[in-house]
């Protein structure tokens, strides 16, 4: 604040106080009159003999203005109010959250520069590590991944032994750090409706569904063309691209005719969030070991 | 002091005179500095005026009644801050008129939304939000993919802020409509969204 605006509100502030104070102090000088005394009257009247008495404040009440004052002028001596001035106890929220942060790095750092001196492997089978891992879960991850870890429509099963991108803990890990685009381009455009519907067929016949063998083995052409520079010649996936397995019965966006259709011909794009700097290495680190033992048993490592 | 009692108990316009000095008080004092100081009237480091698609996306944010139970607003507590990322600071919110900060919370914070969840992500989730979250109370707004954002009206809106100190080049506003023509609803809400608080999002 400028001295300008620090003094403008220093001003106002004490010239408010000593005001208040002062009709206060004149207000409370009138004496309460004795019985049989005249009842003093502020001299107005209505209807011939309507009067208003001029009664002195009610103790009670005035004292506890004059405590309010001294509340307020206590209040402004310790803490900021008046400008620039900071008060004697030197508060500030920023100052007051940052003890806060300090107190819990001073709590908590050892217990993961702890978890981060050991693998992740180990990281998964300790208890604790697993019980905070769940706490970061919750708080980061739910939100696409599910409160169970099953995932949804678009956000993967991090439970099954399934994965896009790589299950071993270096995946996960590089997946948790610098995030990962998933993008399957529309082909709806290109193919036309029955080429899309040959080639959904095709893929549908890879995990052994139902499927029109006509328009199965049409679609093997257009897959042989077109979709094994990212799924591969069996269908199989490339996790180095993201590229899911379509020979399995795991789907992320569903396995049925209409769906496999809605993807060819729409396409997919989703992704993951880096979550490096948000996070930091270490909460990074306990999370990639919860992650990993989802679809692990780290006892038995 | 009797006179002074005398004169605004009896000539009404000395009473309102009188009132109006004594309840501006504490706006003079709380409201007026503020006006002036670079803290509340300049934008920190990264913050920028609202695209022509997130400044539609905002209007419909208001319109639905997304501040009724999200804030954008978060304090600096360590409870908010590792759930949500570094505490709002006023020179975020510069260009927001008027503000969406809030102070109920039925729904999280959503001062820094913007890359926190994919785009797939907000569209699934605002058709129905149990699609992605089976727990959330959240009502679904499935209309909002139907609907077209209004593309006409956003220059004028742009016109009216640049009144108040946004920024806006004559460029912009000669754009925004092209830019929010055949958009979506939806569109225009997740490109407000994703524009949300990236200024500190990786300050910890």
């Amino acid at each position: 604040m400028s001295n300008f605006w620090s003094n403008w509100v220093t001003f106002i502030v004490v010239v408010g106080i000593l005001g208040v104070t002062l009709v206060l102090f004149t207000q409370s000088k009138a004496k309460v009159n004795k019985p049989g005394e005249s009842e003093d009257t502020t001299g107005h009247r209505w209807d011939d003999d309507l009067e208003e008495y001029n009664n002195p404040l009610p103790r009670w009440w005035m004292w506890m203005f004059y405590l309010t004052i001294a509340f307020g002028i206590g209040y402004l001596v310790l803490y900021p109010g008046l400008g620039n001035f900071k008060g004697m106890r030197n508060w500030s929220s920023v100052g007051q959250y940052k003890e806060e942060v300090a107190q819990a790095q001073a709590k908590y750092e050892p217990l993961y520069a702890k978890y981060k001196s050991m693998d992740v492997k180990a990281v998964a089978a300790d208890p604790q590590a697993q019980e905070m891992g769940k706490r970061l879960f919750q708080t980061y991850c739910i939100q696409c991944h599910g409160s169970d870890a099953r995932g949804a429509k678009g956000f993967p099963n991090l439970t099954d032994n399934d994965w896009l991108w790589g299950g071993s803990t270096e995946a996960i890990h590089t997946t948790l750090v610098s995030g990962r685009v998933g993008q399957m381009p529309p082909w709806g455009a290109a193919f036309g409706e029955e080429k899309v519907k040959d080639t959904a067929h095709y893929v549908m016949s890879l995990s052994g569904k139902k499927h029109d063998a006509d328009r199965a083995a049409r679609g093997k052409e257009t897959f042989a063309a077109v979709c094994v520079a990212c799924h591969g010649t069996d269908g199989k996936g490339n996790q180095a691209l993201g590229a899911p397995n379509l020979t399995d019965n795991t789907w992320l966006y569903g396995g049925t005719e209409k769906t496999i259709i809605e993807t060819i011909t729409n396409g997919r794009q989703n992704q993951m969030p880096a979550w490096k700097d948000f996070l930091g290495d270490d909460k990074v680190h306990v999370l990639t070991a919860y992650v990993w033992s989802l679809s692990n048993n780290p006892k038995a490592q | 002091m009797e006179k002074i009692q005398k004169l605004i108990e009896e000539k009404v316009g000395y009473l309102i005179v009188f009132t109006f000095l004594t309840i501006s008080i504490a706006m003079l004092v709380e409201i007026v500095p503020l006006m002036f100081m670079k803290q509340t009237t300049e934008p920190i480091k990264g913050v920028k005026p609202y695209t022509a698609l997130q400044l539609a996306g905002r209007d419909i944010y208001i319109r639905e009644g997304c501040y009724n139970c999200h804030s954008q607003m978060i304090r600096p507590f360590r409870a908010e801050t590792e759930r949500y990322g570094h505490y709002s600071v006023a020179g975020e919110s510069v260009y927001d008129h008027p503000f969406q900060w809030g102070s109920k919370r039925t729904g999280p914070d959503l001062a820094r939304v913007g890359g926190r969840y994919s785009d797939e992500w907000h569209r699934v989730h605002l058709i129905n939000p149990r699609d992605v979250v089976p727990e959330s109370n959240m009502p679904g707004f499935p209309w909002l993919a139907r609907n077209l954002a209004d593309a006409e009206i956003v220059p004028a809106k742009m016109e009216a802020l640049r009144k108040v100190g946004v920024p806006y080049t004559d460029e912009q506003i000669a754009g925004a409509k092209a830019e929010v023509e055949g958009k979506s609803e939806m569109d225009a809400l997740i490109a407000y969204l994703q524009g949300l608080g990236l200024a500190l999002k990786n300050v910890r």
